[in-house]
């Protein structure tokens, strides 16, 4: 039971989040532009590190917020919590070959 | 059949009440016991050593021990629906009435017939049932595991669903102390003193431990009366709660704890009614100390398993706390000093000792002062063999040196031989937060190493002995974790005083020797659970089972019921031996919670029945159950499914309704739709984005039925979404997917889009919604919202309105999920059963039909109408659908991209078509698989299945949906449906609209 | 020579107390080059090593396991075999699997104990039903024993089964695949790895890949920690690891690592006769010949290589089974563990060639792998001595998820109207 800090209401147990998966995988602007195998990637390919993953969570049961955070797969020790559109803390997560999306 | 009340107490003594004697039945012999006394220690005070039979060779098998590690004493308690099998006598608290009975034995414990495995043990050696039963496989299937499964098991279910309840407690604290013994008490009082909020868990009915069947002075003080003074100080801290007969059972990521308190199994079966039996604490501690203590391992000798044969520090425990004379002449076997406080517990009860055998050839100043005490100490010597059946009545002593016997020894005739080969703490839960056990050569134990958490160990769990240094070691633990939690500066309490004991070291020995080769004469049990002996581990060694984790699955060595806490580091260091290998090399299995076993029950809580997941009904629910309506259950809701009048199955009731609503009126509650506000500037290109038609442009007032897929490419979901002002739509869902549509919503609004200002609302619950349907249904409106303009012009289809209907302000959607004219009256929830009442009465004299869901999908599907999940399964697209009509070719949207993916863009892909089977009484069955020819030996090729079938009483003859390859090219085509038992059904292919194509009735 | 093992070799090395067994596998030093390696020492790499051997004559192939043999899903799982899958491409991988199943004990000459006693999928809701008929007709059609059960029938096959209509979700019926059961999952791993061994296939344990040496787009070998191995062709059969040692040779897959959960109960006299399953209360029941409730449940939400999950997913799988069977209300679960399961996004596996030459990748089997062992292992081994896709393992290949060509063993999706 992981404890997660939500950056809007503090830390709560995990069961009132939801987790969305690997962070900064941005929808390309121009998905007609794609070809059949980057679609594809961009649906499909993940990384799946072990150690530290960037990754989305939402507090389903709480503020219904987005958020990001760097977690190490193998710990489960919570690394970072950082806000969707920015980019994780200095030295935490691999955003690996995922599109980077610009900070908002 | 009565026995006297047991002979075999001490005269005094002890922490049992003597004054409140109690009678319970064991193996249908009734018993007397004291309260205070668990089932292990009353057996034992009536003399009876005999208590089960073993796993596998169905050996006699006595109480090994005095707490959770017993690997022996099983009984199956009570009966009826309160049974509960493979209770441990250890732990179980007696109770007047408790009924008890051995496991895994037949006809009875001391005739056992199972106990002529043991002839054949020769043969059942581990893993003997991999190398046989192989051929004819028939035999495996009818004879042998028939058989092997009959052997197996140890005590038997209830028959009858549990009486009882449970329930779950969530609890956050500044310092969790899980043990009530020395460490534990100590670290709870230092932490408890700085104000901070603690919790001491602890196993036992009462706090203490070890403590309580100590000899020990602390400050002057007996033990068990320092630790009541403790347990007063405890109670007086209001920030402190101390929680007995609660076991904390797994350790979870960022210091959650999980706990099961047994709140009534103490007072016996159903003694409490109303209270809950068990109790799971989900516990998050700012800090924990563990203070678990340590469990006494067994020696592994010639037939160490015989009735009598008792962990040392168990019998001090059964001697000291419960005052019982095990025995008349005990034997002591030991490998280090902690067995000499056994032999100061006989010696105080006055019961013989025959002799010390201490392996090591100096044992140091505990063998000493009982050899000033007149005890005989056999020093460098072992116990080589044991004699008797049912109980033991000698033993072979040897010297031994160097692993090697003497040739010539003594034989000592005893009823009792108390052993001890060391101590194991248990790390488990400190193994379980994700901390490293490190070997610990010198004290021969596994010792946590860094700790994964915030957590810190103290005591004898830590690899501590001796009551001094545990004690400081305790109230260091929790002040530091009060501080580190913010109460407190760290400062530690002084330790109280206590004697100090001259010890020596202890010696490593693992496998005693036997007269005769190992497995040769007798059997060195290493797991008495599961029969595994050391000649086990030798043998899965030799046949290449090298590493621990394959060792313990091929002998099973730790896997029984107590998982291995007398078993796990002897068999290690066995096969460490065996291997040529040092302990550490050889590694330790992973420690996996629970500590000790969990009830089912209390894992589930309250969360049974209705309250395994919420019930959602709307607010006209009780008219629908007052009016005799079976219920469907789609996701967390109960929706009407049809209503029979007297006399009526579902057929005839789906027809009498189906044909009401295409002939007069009908009327759906169809208040679980999903139902989403969606306002803000940009709600429109937000839409457009998500559907895959255009909503941007729609007109306020109107409504367009739109589709969802995702990025796949994959229809997700539908519904009618409806423009309410310039930026404020509101749409609806499937009832299934209203959640996960919204979360989806705000997934894209909120991670891809946050550039849009767009927000959605649930308002699932704030509207009821209430569908009438069919040729009269303006009729209906017109008289029940006379200020409303009805006629076709003013309120035209796919549009709403808003306005007083039966005199409340409501919206009017005109939208059609029948084909016929209907309109959708939408009103605050709470007006809801008001408006649908209002709608009955109004309707009477149209005659209007109440409908349910199946009428509802019966209907649809006469017009061709998907449903998502059913025309649907997530392998299909809005093409696939025939519904190119809807998917945008200006626009992006989610999921456009891969409609072009050379797969998904295949001409023959599975689509949606009709079917009409030739013979027009005969319903295709939903699912059923279509074939292009009938016959042929599977695997036939396949075109697709039928999705929707029924037998229409408008179109008078049976139709289907299908999802066919290249279904809209094979119109005419005549397909077949293989059936179960050889029938195959014959349908046409049509196109999938079977009543009024051009739509004359829904926008007439 | 292999020791054959029969009641007869049982008996005799009994009667010389059992000194005479040989070792099951040996225990080798990695030689310098093979003609095949096979990374990751489970049930679905050894089971390719024996194939590969047995079927197609090449022996000099090394199992590389960085722990120990069969540690990681392999035994971990729930023992559930079956092949009830609902699109004709599963059907016809799992049904292979199950047939080499029946035959497996006698081939191996290891008895891994595989137990058809039934197993019944439930259907709470007539979406379930739906569905659940749905891959019946489908399972009959691809030659997959297949029944439907109404709930009569499930109370008659499964006596101690709740089946009031009073319960949250009633059960309406069930599918039946009576081939279906559970076999002993540790016994497959070393009964492979005794076949595979006394083939010629080198066992190596203790062994861990540490990446790949590819040149000119092609295996030419791998880098362990127990040195350099040359090698023209790799199998990757890692489960959950495959996403971690497939980005050491620069590849992408479309896997995500979880934990799956699974549960024991302690031993109780026979009282459960056939494998239960519910994907609408999200459980499954065996028990096994030991007399062990075997329990398991849905995935945890997050990633993980920890072998370890949270609580209340247990919790909740508990309330799903005492729901269905309230007779286990007062028995108690012993142990709990975890395992590593890959996912694929359309819940199938992957069993396909890559784009560096010579490199195969085994895996994606989520929660469903220990039943494919055999079939898996057999089209794999296949697959990679012909360098072309066996024709059962082609429709999982990588490229689907380029093309679309999903095979969507979810289920359909929730009942929706």
């Amino acid at each position: 039971m992981l404890l997660i800090s939500c950056p809007h209401c503090g830390p709560c147990d995990e069961t009132e989040f939801h987790c969305g998966g690997e962070a900064h995988v941005a929808r390309p602007h121009d998905p007609a532009a794609l070809d059949d195998a980057a679609w594809g990637a961009f649906i499909f390919m993940r990384n799946n590190p072990k150690g530290q993953f960037n990754e989305r969570w939402v507090h389903a049961a709480g503020c219904r917020r987005w958020f990001n955070m760097v977690r190490d797969t193998v710990t489960h020790r919570i690394l970072a919590v950082y806000p969707m559109g920015s980019r994780p803390p200095a030295g935490l997560g691999h955003l690996g070959a995922a599109v980077v999306e610009d900070a908002q | 059949m009565t026995k006297p009340m047991g002979s075999h107490r001490t005269a005094n003594g002890g922490r049992i009440d003597r004054s409140r004697p109690l009678s319970f039945m064991f193996d249908g012999v009734t018993y007397g016991g004291f309260a205070g006394d668990t089932l292990a220690s009353a057996l034992l005070a009536n003399g009876v050593h005999l208590v089960g039979r073993s796993f596998k060779y169905h050996r006699p098998r006595g109480v090994l021990t005095a707490g959770a590690d017993e690997p022996n004493a099983l009984v199956q308690l009570e009966r009826g629906a309160r049974t509960e099998p493979n209770l441990r006598a250890t732990q179980v608290e007696l109770y007047q009435g408790l009924v008890a009975t051995s496991v895994n034995a037949w006809p009875s414990l001391t005739h056992d017939l199972g106990a002529v495995n043991q002839l054949l043990s020769r043969f059942f050696v581990a893993g003997f049932y991999y190398k046989t039963f192989m051929r004819p496989k028939v035999l495996w299937d009818r004879v042998y595991e028939p058989f092997l499964r009959r052997m197996a098991g140890l005590g038997r279910a209830p028959e009858l669903p549990d009486p009882d309840i449970y329930d779950k407690m969530h609890v956050h604290c500044d310092v969790l102390v899980v043990g009530a013994g020395p460490a534990g008490l100590a670290a709870a009082l230092a932490a408890g003193r700085t104000g901070a909020r603690v919790i001491l868990m602890d196993e036992q009915a009462e706090a203490g431990g070890s403590l309580l069947s100590s000899a020990e002075s602390l400050d002057g003080k007996p033990a068990p009366d320092w630790v009541a003074d403790a347990l007063a100080e405890l109670a007086s801290l209001p920030a402190v709660r101390v929680l007995q007969r609660t076991s904390v059972f797994g350790y979870y990521d960022q210091n959650f704890l999980c706990a099961v308190e047994r709140r009534t199994d103490h007072l016996g079966p159903g003694a409490r009614p109303g209270l809950s039996r068990q109790r799971l604490w989900h516990v998050r501690a700012a800090r924990v100390v563990l203070a678990t203590g340590a469990h006494e391992r067994p020696l592994v000798f010639a037939d160490n398993d015989r009735p009598g044969v008792m962990q040392a520090s168990a019998v001090a425990t059964y001697v000291r706390r419960f005052g019982v004379r095990l025995g008349s002449r005990a034997v002591i076997f030991t490998t280090n000093d902690s067995a000499y406080d056994a032999v100061d517990a006989l010696l105080a009860a006055g019961i013989g000792i025959a002799a010390v055998v201490d392996s090591r050839p100096d044992p140091g100043p505990r063998a000493e002062a009982a050899r000033a005490a007149g005890v005989v100490v056999h020093a460098g010597c072992v116990v080589a063999a044991t004699h008797g059946t049912r109980r033991i009545t000698g033993v072979e002593v040897r010297g031994c040196e160097g692993g090697v016997l003497a040739p010539a020894g003594l034989r000592l005739s005893c009823d009792l031989l108390a052993i001890s080969g060391g101590w194991s703490p248990a790390v488990h839960l400190f193994s379980q937060s994700q901390g490293r056990v490190r070997w610990d050569e010198a004290k021969l134990c596994f010792v946590p190493g860094e700790a994964a958490q915030a957590q810190t160990s103290a005591g004898a769990c830590n690899g501590t002995f001796g009551l001094g240094a545990v004690l400081a070691e305790g109230l260091a633990a929790g002040a530091s974790a009060a501080h580190l939690a913010g109460f407190g500066d760290g400062a530690v309490p002084a330790t109280p005083a206590v004697a100090e004991v001259a010890a020596a070291p202890g010696d490593a020995l693992w496998l005693v020797p036997g007269l005769k080769p190992l497995g040769r004469a007798g059997k060195h049990f290493v797991d008495f659970q599961n029969d595994v002996t050391a000649f086990d581990i030798r043998l899965a060694a030799r046949e290449g089972f090298e590493s621990v984790e394959h060792v313990k699955r091929y002998t099973t060595n730790g896997m029984a019921t107590d998982q291995g806490k007398t078993s796990n580091v002897n068999g290690l260091a066995i096969l460490a031996d065996t291997l040529g290998r040092a302990i550490p090399e050889v590694g330790t299995t992973t420690f996996r919670a629970p500590y000790t076993p969990v009830t089912f029950g209390v894992m589930a809580g309250r969360d049974l029945g209705e309250m395994l997941d919420p019930v959602r009904t709307t607010p006209i629910h009780a008219w629908h159950v007052a009016r005799g309506a079976l219920f469907e259950d789609v996701g967390q809701w109960k929706r009407p499914w049809y209503f029979p009048l007297a006399g009526e199955d579902m057929h005839a009731a789906v027809r009498r309704e189906a044909k009401a609503v295409r002939d007069g009126l009908g009327v759906l509650d169809a208040s679980t739709l999903g139902k989403i506000e969606i306002r803000g500037r940009d709600a429109g290109v937000f839409l457009d984005r998500i559907y895959t038609n255009l909503f941007s442009k729609l007109g306020i007032g109107r409504c367009r039925y739109g589709l969802m897929c995702k990025e796949d490419g994959m229809v997700f979901d539908d519904g009618v979404t409806a423009r309410l002002g310039p930026d404020h739509y509101y749409m609806t869902t499937t009832t299934g997917g209203a959640a996960r549509v919204l979360d989806w919503l705000e997934d894209y609004l909120q991670t891809e889009w946050p550039d849009l200002e767009v927000y959605c609302t649930s308002v699932t619950e704030q509207w009821s919604t209430i569908a009438v349907s069919g040729p009269r249904a303006r009729d209906l409106l017109a008289d029940l919202a006379p200020g409303m303009a009805v006629d076709p012009e003013s309120f035209p289809f796919l549009s709403m309105r808003e306005g007083m209907v039966a005199g409340l302000a409501a919206r009017v959607f005109r939208i059609s999920f029948t084909g016929e004219l209907s309109y959708e009256i939408n009103v605050p929830s709470h007006l809801g059963l008001a408006m649908w009442q209002a709608v009955m009465a109004a309707g009477a004299r149209h005659g209007i039909t109440p409908y349910g869901t199946e009428t509802m999908h019966l209907l649809r599907a006469e017009k061709g109408f998907i449903i998502i999940g059913q025309e649907t399964d997530g392998t299909v697209t809005p093409l696939d659908l025939g519904m190119d009509w809807i998917v945008s070719k200006q626009k992006d949207f989610v999921g456009k991209r891969s409609l072009t993916r050379s797969d998904t863009a295949r001409a023959d892909r599975k689509r949606l078509v009709g079917l009409l089977p030739e013979d027009e009484g005969e319903v295709l069955p939903e699912g059923a698989q279509l074939v292009e020819m009938a016959g042929g030996t599977p695997p036939v090729p396949m075109l697709g299945h039928v999705t929707s079938s029924y037998w229409s009483p408008n179109l008078g003859r049976s139709f289907a949906l299908a999802l066919i390859k290249g279904g809209p090219e094979r119109l005419g085509q005549i397909v077949f449906a293989p059936l179960a038992g050889g029938r195959t059904v014959k349908a046409r292919i049509v196109e999938p609209v079977f009543l009024d194509r051009e739509g004359s009735r829904q926008n007439g | 020579m292999k020791q054959r093992f029969s009641a007869f070799t049982l008996l005799r090395n009994g009667l010389s107390w059992h000194e005479n067994w040989q070792r099951q596998w040996r225990s080798p030093d990695p030689k310098p080059a093979y003609d095949v390696v096979i990374v990751g020492g489970g049930g679905h790499g050894l089971a390719t090593a024996y194939y590969l051997a047995k079927e197609h004559g090449i022996t000099n192939v090394a199992v590389l396991e960085k722990g120990w043999l069969g540690g990681g899903n392999t035994g971990r799982n729930t023992t559930i075999v079956r092949s009830n899958y609902l699109w004709d491409e599963s059907a016809a991988l799992y049904e292979h699997s199950l047939k080499l199943w029946e035959g497996l004990s006698a081939d191996l000459n290891y008895n891994v104990m595989l137990s058809q006693r039934g197993v019944m999928n439930l259907a709470h809701n007539l979406g379930d039903v739906r569905e659940a008929q749905r891959r019946v007709h489908a399972n009959r059609l691809n030659g997959v024993d297949a029944e439907w059960l109404d709930t009569a029938g499930v109370k008659e096959f499964c006596p101690i089964i709740n089946t009031s209509p009073d319960v949250r979700y009633p059960v309406l019926g069930a599918t039946l695949q009576r081939r279906g059961g559970t076999a002993r999952h540790d016994a497959v791993a070393w009964g492979y790895a005794r076949g595979a061994d006394a083939r010629g296939v080198d066992i190596i344990q203790n062994c861990e890949v540490t990446g790949f040496d590819i040149e000119g787009g092609a295996i030419v070998g791998v880098q362990t920690t127990r040195g350099a191995i040359r090698t023209s062709k790799v199998g990757v059969v890692a489960a959950g690891h495959n996403s971690v040692l497939a980005a050491k040779a620069g590849i992408r897959l479309p896997l995500q690592s979880h934990p799956l959960q699974a549960l024991v109960s302690e031993p109780i006299k026979p009282v459960h006769d056939c494998v239960v399953m519910s994907n609408t209360v999200h459980v499954y029941v065996s028990q096994s010949d030991k007399g062990e409730l075997v329990m398991g449940a849905g995935i945890d939400g997050y990633n993980s290589y920890a072998q370890r999950g949270s609580f209340h997913i247990i919790e909740h799988q508990m309330a799903a089974c005492l729901e269905l069977f309230p007779i286990f209300s007062r028995l108690r679960m012993l142990r709990t563990w975890g395992g590593i399961v890959d996912v694929c996004p359309d819940a199938s596996p992957l069993l396909t060639k890559t784009p560096v030459a010579g490199l195969f990748i085994n895996g994606g089997w989520g929660t469903g792998g220990f039943k494919a062992t055999p079939g898996s292992g057999h089209v794999f081994a296949h697959t990679i001595a012909r360098d072309e896709p066996h024709p059962l393992a082609a429709p999982f290949s990588l490229d689907r998820f380029t093309t679309g060509a999903l095979i969507d063993e979810h289920g359909a999706a929730a009942v929706a109207h």
